[in-house]
């Protein structure tokens, strides 16, 4: 794997960082979120700004450009200068003067980050409306050049579009051209890619290499995707805590991390090497898709419309105490299926059997009896448990409506918590008390309560940081060896798949378009698309826990294709 | 678009029909007779029952309705049984004033609400919004016929700024028009004003949170830009929803503005009709009352739209 290894050391610092200390407003004596850091960008360089969620590196960035919430967060000392600007001490005005022009930022969610009611190229003009004098005709055609630059198809009619009508990627696009159509000396990228599919991830990072290479922009880049670090960063900064642990060029900290922290975080990277294949414990299976078929829409008063086919002829099997991974990009249908299966979605056609049970027709009455064999993990833990409610009701109200008596169901409880690794007396918190991933294991717990033949888990740990995401994908292999059940496993990300899964089904478009042992389709892809999907996974040649190039011998055959 | 404007016109019918049904019903069931009320005390038996024959009382409930919805479609909305004039005629005469009274209001409420809401919510938590929220409980706790008398006091008997009371119509000169209608423009607003307010500044804070505003600023935008450029669209839905209902609760709300200020407008007409048991203003009255609303909902459903590029029919 090449690392980049350019020295900038001759060049020109852009901004420059000197014991910054950031805390909760008008309590300067608690205990600081930034914590006295040092950070030095310099002209073109790439700068990794990498930690888990709380590090305090977005904090870092939005010091920098002067918009930290000042009811809640607040510089309490050190300096941050724009070259020899004090930004720290500047007013409103001057950082007004100072933003899009000199710095500029985008952020994670392209989703979110655009105004839905203002057309994009509006949003895109506004910035050169506010920091140069050109005329409106003028300011179009430069808006126009600059949607051209960034790769954008068709650009007078994405101009006039409005944020919705527009892909992630494209969205993203739009947020890049924004921020650099002033040529700004420094961008910060506020893990710009995380919401984005991988082959579209790809593109953008390429995007952003293209646009600093041009115009000789520093990049501060914030991400905790050790696998986009590797393939961007000049140099990497560790954050925990407010703090920096460690900082190296990429090749250094890649090949010889010095603290234990780095090297625990680099441990926690998954590799795309498939786990080695399990002996399947039985031939029987719990669960047998056959044709499934989920169109949406369609019909209409008016017109006929054809409707959107979320999923097309799907089908597969699972055996007790396997685990199926269904991967896909955004829009494949993936999610569809699961929620087919849960049937929390009533399906077009198709067969649903579950436990020996035909499923996929049953009235909503009879369905009721068969739930207990289905039980799902949502990807957001903070939006999935009632925040109302004890963390023992949630746990108990499965089991009861199912007749367990309510002592019974509490012991239960107190077991389950044991089993996922919480105190025991964390049954009477509610889920705000806990961190994310622990609310994934209550997730989990209550799922499991409910001692069900399949266990979906949707997207379950893509909202968790690798170390976390790591003890939940073994806590999940744990459950599954010690009750046997099989495991429906959703998930965009390959590596994660390669993890937990022993069979592999992709997606794309709502068809299924491969199929089989994990092994034979992550080592061996036969079609296009995952082998795209493969290809653009970032750092896929880089085995982070070893600290070395992924070994040949097990490095996939599709990946170096 | 259109087709979803022709829809939601067409689904007004049905509405209107059901209101129709149940006004017919409320009013001939209820006890009380029209006509005793009509011949005075001292009629005889044989005056009351020929009183009721004209009215078309004696006939069945379903001929009596299909008549009445017979007449309502042409327009002919009956004779008032007090007066014995065309009750389409005095609802002509007396909507000018209401309608004219309920605009004015309007136009007020959103003028203060709105740039009061928004600014409460830009500096949340600080004095300004303190104000601004003290205002609005102020507004909605004190009644309405208070308000009236203390501007009464203040304008008109005080500081001699303008007349006590009365109505001129604005085809009778702006100028007259406007110093009769501010004082009972400012006495109803006063609640809206609150309501609006409120609404705004909750619907901005929300709207304050988001992603896009933070990357607004970050673009250098000027605060007034991110404010009323950026936030205000994103924030308007739930405002004009109030507004909407706002708007069409004024005009059944101004019975006791009217009183106080001495308008002839619909809200006393509706009173005199009650304690007159005069059936076919009554009707009318009501009937008018659910037009404008569904009318208003109609506007604003159809508003959002404009405001939010997200909604498409």
């Amino acid at each position: 794997m090449q690392f980049k290894n350019k020295d900038f050391s001759d060049a020109r610092e852009v901004l420059n960082v000197r014991n910054l200390r950031i805390g909760l407003t008008g309590r300067p004596n608690a205990k600081p979120v930034i914590d006295g850091i040092d950070l030095t960008i310099r002209a073109g360089e790439t700068h990794c700004l990498v930690g888990e969620s709380g590090s305090g590196k977005s904090v870092t960035s939005l010091a920098a450009m002067g918009l930290l919430p000042k009811s809640a967060l607040e510089v309490q000392g050190g300096s941050i200068t724009l070259d020899d600007f004090e930004i720290t001490s500047a007013s409103h005005s001057q950082m007004r003067q100072l933003r899009a022009r000199r710095i500029a930022m985008i952020f994670q969610e392209p989703m979110t980050a655009l105004n839905p009611v203002l057309r994009v190229g509006e949003q895109i003009m506004e910035v050169l409306n506010m920091h140069s004098d050109l005329s409106p005709s003028e300011a179009k055609k430069r808006t126009l050049d600059m949607m051209d630059q960034v790769h954008l198809p068709d650009v007078n009619r994405i101009f006039s579009a409005f944020p919705h009508q527009l892909s992630g990627g494209q969205r993203q696009r739009i947020m890049i051209a924004m921020a650099l159509i002033l040529d700004p000396d420094l961008l910060i990228a506020d893990e710009p890619t995380t919401a984005l599919d991988v082959t579209t991830q790809l593109q953008i990072l390429k995007l952003i290499a293209e646009m600093q290479e041009r115009h000789g922009t520093a990049v501060l880049f914030i991400t905790h995707d050790m696998g986009v670090v590797a393939e961007i960063a000049d140099t990497v900064t560790v954050m925990q805590q407010g703090q920096i642990v460690e900082r190296a060029p990429i090749a250094e900290l890649l090949t010889n991390p010095q603290k234990e922290y780095t090297r625990t975080l680099l441990t926690a990277v998954p590799n795309l090497t498939p786990r080695p294949a399990r002996a399947a414990a039985s031939q029987s299976e719990v669960v047998r898709v056959a044709g499934l078929d989920m169109t949406y829409g369609g019909g209409g008063f008016f017109r006929r419309s054809e409707g959107v086919r979320a999923a097309q002829d799907v089908s597969f099997t699972i055996q007790p105490g396997r685990t199926l991974g269904i991967v896909g990009e955004s829009g494949s249908g993936k999610s569809t299926v699961a929620r087919a299966i849960m049937r929390l979605i009533d399906p077009t056609a198709g067969s649903v059997n579950v436990a020996g049970t035909e499923i996929a027709q049953l009235s909503r009455r009879q369905l009721r009896d068969h739930r207990k064999h289905l039980q799902i993990v949502f990807q957001d833990p903070y939006r999935s448990l009632n925040p109302r409610w004890t963390v023992a009701r949630s746990l108990c109200e499965g089991p009861i409506n199912f007749g367990v008596p309510r002592a019974e169901a509490m012991r239960h409880a107190a077991e389950l918590m044991e089993l996922v690794d919480l105190p025991r007396d964390a049954l009477d918190r509610y889920p705000h008390q806990f961190s994310g991933g622990q609310r994934q294991r209550i997730a989990i717990a209550r799922a499991v309560a409910m001692k069900p033949d399949l266990l979906v888990a949707d997207e379950a740990v893509s909202a968790l940081d690798v170390s976390v995401q790591a003890q939940v994908l073994d806590l999940l292999d744990d459950i599954q060896e010690r009750f046997g059940v099989a495991m429906l496993f959703i998930t965009h990300d390959l590596r994660v798949a390669a993890q937990i899964c022993d069979e592999v089904l992709v997606m794309q478009r709502g068809e299924v378009v491969e199929y089989g042992p994990a092994g034979e389709v992550l080592a061996n892809p036969r079609h296009d698309y995952t082998r795209n999907l493969i290809e653009a996974a970032p750092g896929r040649h880089w085995d982070f826990a070893n600290y070395r190039v992924l070994d040949s011998a097990t490095m996939t055959t599709g990946a170096t294709a | 678009m259109l087709v979803y404007i022709l829809k939601r016109v067409l689904a007004t019918i049905p509405v209107m029909l059901i209101v129709a049904i149940f006004v017919f019903l409320l009013l001939r069931l209820t006890p009380g007779d029209p006509a005793a009320i009509l011949a005075g005390d001292a009629a005889t038996p044989a005056q009351l029952e020929r009183i009721r024959d004209r009215l078309g009382l004696n006939d069945p409930l379903l001929t009596q309705f299909f008549t009445w919805i017979g007449q309502l479609v042409r327009g002919d909305l009956g004779v008032s049984l007090l007066s014995n004039t065309s009750v389409a005629g005095m609802l002509g005469d007396r909507l000018g004033p209401t309608i004219n009274i309920a605009l004015m209001t309007i136009t007020i409420s959103v003028l203060l609400a709105v740039p009061m809401g928004v600014i409460a919510a830009w500096r949340h938590r600080t004095w300004v919004d303190f104000l601004v929220m003290s205002f609005s409980v102020l507004g909605f706790s004190v009644p309405v016929f208070v308000i009236g008398y203390i501007l009464i006091q203040i304008f008109a008997i005080e500081l001699r700024w303008v007349p006590v009371q009365g109505y001129k119509a604005p085809s009778e000169g702006i100028g007259p028009f406007f110093s009769r209608a501010i004082l009972p423009s400012l006495t109803l607003a006063t609640i809206y004003v609150a309501l609006i307010a409120r609404m705004t500044r909750a619907s901005m804070l929300e709207v304050l949170g988001e992603d896009y505003i933070r990357t607004a600023r970050a673009k250098g935008v000027r605060e007034n830009v991110v404010l009323f450029r950026h936030a205000l669209r994103n924030a308007a839905v739930p405002i004009l929803t109030i507004i909407g209902t706002g708007f069409a609760l004024l005009i059944s709300g101004v019975v006791v503005t009217e009183s106080v200020f001495n308008i002839p407008g619909i809200g006393r007409l509706t009173v005199d009709a009650i304690l007159a048991r005069d059936y076919p203003v009554i009707q009318a009255m009501i009937l008018l009352t659910a037009g404008i609303y569904v009318f208003v909902n109609l506007l604003v459903d159809v508003s959002y739209s404009f405001f939010d590029p997200r909604i498409r029919y």
